[in-house]
C-alpha cells in the first residue's frame, strides 16, 4: 500500500517550511537514504531523506511552495508491489501557488486602532504583514470578513490547506484549528508617509527571528550584568600558540571559559518551565553566527570537555557551514547557553536578547587597549567588556554575577582552562 | 499473500462497490470484489442506465410527434415495445462488460457468489448454497445496495403489479397504468409510459409530486405532466389492489373518499429497503436502522475494519453518492485525509419529461434552517436556445444566503437540466459566492445562460428579463 510522505519536522519548533526543491520526480525509484527533497526551514535548507524504498508516486506539494505545514502529505511513495498505475502519468505539478507575491499591503490606509477582541478569537482583520498569500474559498473569505476573522489565523482543511467555510465557522465558534503561531498577529498596518521604498520579502528565517525575538524580549524578564575582563594573558598565550602554529581566537577562549564557568554555576545552563527549572547536564554552547539571511546559532557540544584547539576547529567549521546553509538539524537545535560576539566589528559593549528556551546569553565586545588603574597607577591593559543577559525567572542577580566572576577569573588566567 | 487474503474486499459490485475496488487498486491495495449477480449493480443493469435508454426512446418518439413543428414530415409513427426493451438491455449489457474489463484492468479479483461476513474480518462466499471461497481481509466494505420496498397488498407479482424491474422489461404495453409513488423512480416510469401513449395515473401520499424537490419545481412539473394528460392524485393512498384476470382494480382514497379505478398494470415505486439480510450482520456491532446500516462520516460501521457505503446506508440513495462514498472510504482506509461527504453537495437528477435537477437546499429548507435568502428565477421561455430547441417550459431557480452570498441551492426543471446541474455543483464545492458566478462567462447561445441569469436575478440584475 502506498504511504504518504509527510512534511518532516526538522526542528522541534518548526511548524511549517518551504518545499524548496524536489530532487526526485514522480516515477523515480527511491532507495532508503536517498535525498528526495530540499526543505527550507526557519533556520536552514535541509535535505529530506527517504526512509522507505519504493517508487515516488504523485507529488502533492509542488516545489517552491511555502508554508507547508509539518505532517502535511507532500507526496506518495509506492512500495514494492504497489500498482504502477498509481503513478500519475506526466505528473505536471501545478504551478507553485505560494510563490511570494508582492505584498499588497494597504498603503495610506489609516491605521485602525485594534479594538480589544471581544469574544472573537482573532484580532481585527488586519492584513498579514508578511504578505503571504492566504488560500481560501470566496465564501470562506466573505464569512471571515463578516465575522471579523483574520484568515491568516485560520487553519485550512481543504485541498492543500485551502481555507473553506467550515474552517472559518469553526474559528468563529471558538474551537477549530488555529495556526500555531500567528507571528504577525500584533502587527498593525504600517503607516506610509510617501517615502519611496522597495520591499524585500521576508525569508522564513527572517520571520522566525522576528517572531522568536519579539517573544523573548516581551515575555522574558531580562536584566543585564556587565564586567570588564583583562585579556593580557590571553593575548600573550595566543601569541605563543601562534608561534607553535596553533591559531586560536579570543572567542575560542570565551567559549571555553563560559563552558567551565557553567560547570560552576549550572543555573545559567538551564530552561524555565512552569513546573520546574531544567538544569542541563551537558554543557552545550550556542555560538551566534551572522549569515546573509540572519542569525543562526550552531552548537559546540560538551564544550567543557573539549580542548581549545578542538573548540576552535569546530567553531570555524560550524560557522562556515552555517553561512552555506549546510548545517544539520542537531547542529543548531538545543544548546544551553549562547554567546554573541561583535568584537570583530569594534563594538565595545552591547546587550543581547536571551535565546529561549535558554536563560542566559553573553554579549562579547572587542578587546582593546585601555587605560586601567593597577596598584594605584595608570597602566595599559587589553580589556574586553562582556554583558550577560539573564532571564530573571531562573537566574537572580547574584547567580549571574557569580557566573561572570567565574568567567572573568578564567579569562584573566587562561592557564586555568587547561585544568 | 495467498489468493484468499486481501487488503480490501468489497461486497457488492454496484457503482459504490466497483468504484471502491478501483480506487483501492489505484492506491496499491490487493483488492477483491464479491458480486452475486451483475457487475455494475442495479444502477447499471436495472436502474439508472437502462431507464435512460427507455426514456431516450420516449424522447425521440415525442419529438417525432412534434415533427411538423420543426418543418419535418413523419407519418405512421409507432413503436415496437420488444425492440425498445431490447435496445435498453443492450445498453446495460455493454456497460456490464465495461465494468468487467475495469476490474481486470485494475487487477481486482472478482468472486461470483454471495458473501457473508464471518467473525475476524472473514467472508464466506457461496454460490447456489455451496461454499466457493473463504476470504480474509484487512478491511471490508459492504456495498450490497437496496431493493424495492414491498408494501402489504401492493406486492409486485411481475404480471399485473410491477416493480422497477418488471417495468423495465415489459412484454406488453399497458393502455392504462397506475404508478404508486412519485419519487424519482415512479415519476420516470410514469413519464416513459405516458409519453409512449399510456393513460397514466400517479398516486402520491404527500401533498406534491417529486416531494424532495423545491415546491416551485414540483408545481411546474405537475402542470407539465397534467398537460400531457397524466392524472396526478396527491395526498392520496392506494388502499387495496384487486388483481383480476387481465387488469387490476385499485381503491384509491383521496380527500377522505374512496374511489375505484381499473388499470391494465400497476407499478409500485414506494421506496427502497437496504439489503441488510443474510450478509452476516447479526451478532456484530454493526447497527441497522430502518433497513439501512448506520455508518459514520468515513463510512465506518460499529465493527472495526468493516465499512458500509451506498444504498445500504442512509439517503440520498443515488449512484453518485455511493461512488463518492466509495472513494472517501477507501482513501480513509489508505490513511489519506479525505473530507467527509457533504450531503448538500450531492446533485439529484430525475429524467422525466420535463427533466428535474437540483443541488443543495430548497428555498423552504433554507428558510427553515434560518437563512435569510435571496432567490433568483429565470424561465426557459426567455432563453434564446430554449426557444430554438422548442423547449420553452421550465425554470432555473437559485437560492442564496443573503448575508454571505453562499449558493445554498439550485433547482431546475426543463430540457437538459440534468446536464446543467453540475455547474452549480462545482460552484458549491469550490464555495463560490454570487460574485464568482456573476463573473463567470456563460457561452451564448446555451441553456446554461439561464444559470447565469438566475444568479443575476437573485440580486436584481438579470439582463435578459
Amino acid at each position: 500500500m502506498p504511504i504518504e510522505l509527510l512534511m518532516p519536522a526538522l526542528s522541534p519548533t518548526m511548524t511549517e517550511g518551504k518545499l524548496a526543491k524536489w530532487l526526485k520526480k514522480s516515477g523515480d525509484t527511491i532507495k532508503s537514504g536517498d535525498v528526495i527533497a530540499e526543505i527550507e526551514t526557519d533556520k536552514a535548507t535541509m535535505e529530506m531523506e527517504a526512509v522507505d524504498e519504493g517508487t515516488l508516486g504523485q507529488i502533492l506539494v509542488p516545489e517552491g511552495t511555502e508554508k507547508v505545514l509539518v505532517n502535511q502529505p507532500i507526496a506518495m511513495l509506492l512500495l514494492d508491489g504497489d500498482a504502477k498505475g498509481a503513478v500519475p502519468k506526466a505528473n505536471a505539478p501545478a504551478p507553485a501557488p505560494a510563490k511570494a507575491e508582492a505584498a499588497p499591503a494597504p498603503k495610506a490606509a489609516a491605521p485602525q486602532p485594534v479594538a480589544a477582541p471581544v469574544s472573537k478569537p482573532a484580532v481585527a482583520p488586519a492584513p498579514k504583514a508578511s504578505g503571504a498569500r492566504v488560500f481560501a474559498s470566496p465564501l470562506a473569505k466573505r464569512v471571515a470578513a463578516n465575522a471579523g476573522i483574520d484568515l491568516a489565523s485560520v487553519q485550512g482543511s481543504g485541498p492543500q490547506g485551502r481555507i473553506v467555510k467550515a474552517d472559518v465557522d469553526q474559528a468563529v465558534s471558538g474551537g477549530g484549528a488555529r495556526k500555531a503561531a500567528p507571528a504577525a498577529k500584533a502587527a498593525a498596518p504600517v503607516a506610509d508617509f510617501g517615502q519611496p521604498y522597495k520591499e524585500v520579502p521576508n525569508s522564513g528565517m527572517r520571520k522566525v527571528i522576528a517572531a522568536r525575538l519579539l517573544e523573548a524580549k516581551t515575555t522574558i524578564p531580562h536584566f543585564y550584568l556587565t564586567i570588564d575582563c583583562n585579556i593580557d594573558e590571553i593575548v600573550k598565550v595566543r601569541k605563543e600558540l601562534a608561534e607553535t602554529g596553533v591559531k586560536v581566537s579570543v572567542n575560542d577562549f570565551v567559549v571555553k571559559a563560559c563552558a567551565l564557568a557553567l560547570r560552576k554555576v549550572p543555573q545559567a545552563n538551564a530552561t524555565w518551565t512552569e513546573e520546574a527549572v531544567r538544569l542541563y547536564e551537558n554543557v552545550d554552547i550556542s555560538v551566534a553566527v551572522a549569515t546573509p539571511e540572519g542569525l543562526i546559532t550552531p552548537i559546540v557540544r560538551h564544550a567543557d570537555k573539549k580542548g581549545l584547539a578542538a573548540i576552535s576547529a569546530e567553531v570555524k567549521d560550524l560557522a562556515a557551514r552555517a553561512k552555506a546553509k549546510k548545517l544539520k538539524l542537531e547542529e543548531f537545535q538545543g544548546g544551553g547557553f549562547s554567546i554573541s560576539n561583535l568584537g570583530m566589528f569594534g563594538i565595545k559593549e552591547f546587550s543581547a536578547i536571551v535565546n529561549p528556551p535558554q536563560v542566559c546569553i553573553l554579549a562579547v565586545g572587542a578587546g582593546s587597549e585601555r587605560a586601567v588603574v593597577k596598584n594605584g597607577a595608570l597602566a595599559i591593559a587589553n580589556v574586553m567588556t562582556c554583558t550577560l543577559s539573564c532571564d530573571h525567572r531562573v537566574v537572580d542577580g547574584a547567580v549571574g554575577a557569580e557566573f561572570l566572576q567565574a568567567f572573568q577569573a578564567l579569562i584573566e588566567n587562561p592557564i586555568r582552562m587547561i585544568l | 499473500m495467498s489468493d484468499t487474503q486481501f487488503d480490501l474486499i468489497v461486497v457488492g459490485g454496484g457503482p459504490g462497490g466497483y468504484t471502491a475496488a478501483i480506487r483501492a487498486s489505484q492506491l496499491g491495495m490487493k483488492t477483491a470484489l464479491v458480486e452475486k449477480e451483475n457487475l455494475g449493480g442495479i444502477c447499471l443493469n436495472w436502474g439508472c442506465i437502462p431507464t435512460k435508454a427507455l426514456l431516450r426512446t420516449a424522447e425521440v418518439y415525442h419529438l417525432m410527434h412534434r415533427a411538423k413543428e420543426f418543418g419535418l414530415k413523419a407519418d405512421n409513427i409507432a413503436f415496437d415495445i420488444d425492440a425498445v426493451v431490447k435496445r435498453s438491455r443492450g445498453v446495460a449489457a455493454q456497460l456490464n462488460a465495461g465494468v468487467k474489463h475495469l476490474m481486470k484492468k485494475n487487477k481486482v479479483t472478482v468472486f461470483d457468489g454471495h458473501a457473508k461476513l464471518m467473525p475476524g474480518r472473514k467472508l464466506n462466499v457461496t454460490k447456489d448454497g455451496k461454499t466457493v471461497a473463504d476470504l480474509t481481509a484487512k478491511n471490508i466494505i459492504l456495498a450490497t445496495g437496496a431493493r424495492a420496498r414491498e408494501l402489504p397488498g401492493l406486492e409486485a407479482d411481475g404480471k399485473l403489479v410491477w416493480n422497477y424491474r418488471h417495468a423495465m422489461v415489459p412484454t406488453m404495453f399497458p393502455k392504462t397504468l397506475l404508478v404508486i409513488g412519485s419519487g424519482a423512480i415512479g415519476i420516470e416510469f410514469a413519464s416513459f409510459y405516458q409519453t409512449l401513449g399510456s393513460k397514466v395515473t400517479v398516486v402520491e401520499v404527500l401533498d406534491r409530486i417529486v416531494p424532495v424537490e423545491d415546491a416551485e419545481i414540483s408545481a411546474i412539473a405537475h402542470k407539465q405532466f397534467e398537460k400531457q394528460g397524466m392524472v396526478i392524485k396527491t395526498k392520496a393512498v392506494v388502499k387495496s389492489l384487486k388483481r383480476n384476470a387481465n387488469d387490476v382494480t385499485a381503491t384509491i382514497e383521496q380527500n377522505g373518499k374512496s374511489e375505484q379505478f381499473t388499470f391494465e398494470r400497476v407499478i409500485s415505486a414506494v421506496g427502497i429497503v437496504g439489503n441488510v439480510e443474510n450478509i452476516g450482520l447479526e451478532g456484530t456491532k454493526i447497527k441497522v436502522e430502518k433497513t439501512h446500516v448506520v455508518a459514520g462520516p468515513y463510512c465506518e460501521t460499529g465493527e472495526p475494519g468493516v465499512y458500509a457505503i451506498g444504498d445500504l446506508t442512509g439517503p440520498p440513495w443515488l449512484a453518485h453518492k455511493a461512488g463518492h462514498e466509495a472513494v472517501i472510504c477507501v482513501e480513509k482506509i489508505a490513511g489519506l485525509h479525505p473530507h467527509p461527504l457533504n450531503v448538500l453537495g450531492i446533485p439529484g437528477c430525475t429524467y422525466c419529461h420535463p427533466q428535474i435537477a437540483s443541488v443543495g437546499l430548497t428555498e423552504q429548507a433554507a428558510k427553515d434552517k434560518g437563512h435569510q435568502v435571496k432567490v433568483g428565477r429565470y424561465p426557459f421561455i426567455a432563453n434564446g436556445k430554449a426557444i430554438a430547441l422548442g423547449e420553452t417550459q421550465g425554470l432555473v431557480k437559485t437560492v442564496f444566503d443573503a448575508k454571505t452570498g453562499e449558493l445554498l441551492g439550485a433547482h431546475m426543471v426543463g430540457a437538459e437540466v440534468t446536464e446543467l446541474i453540475q455547474g452549480y455543483a462545482i460552484a458549491k464545492t469550490l464555495e463560490t459566492t454570487e460574485q464568482e458566478l456573476m463573473h463567470t462567462i456563460f457561452p451564448h447561445p446555451t441553456l446554461s445562460e439561464m444559470m447565469h441569469e438566475s444568479v443575476l436575478d437573485a440580486y436584481g440584475r438579470a439582463i435578459n428579463m
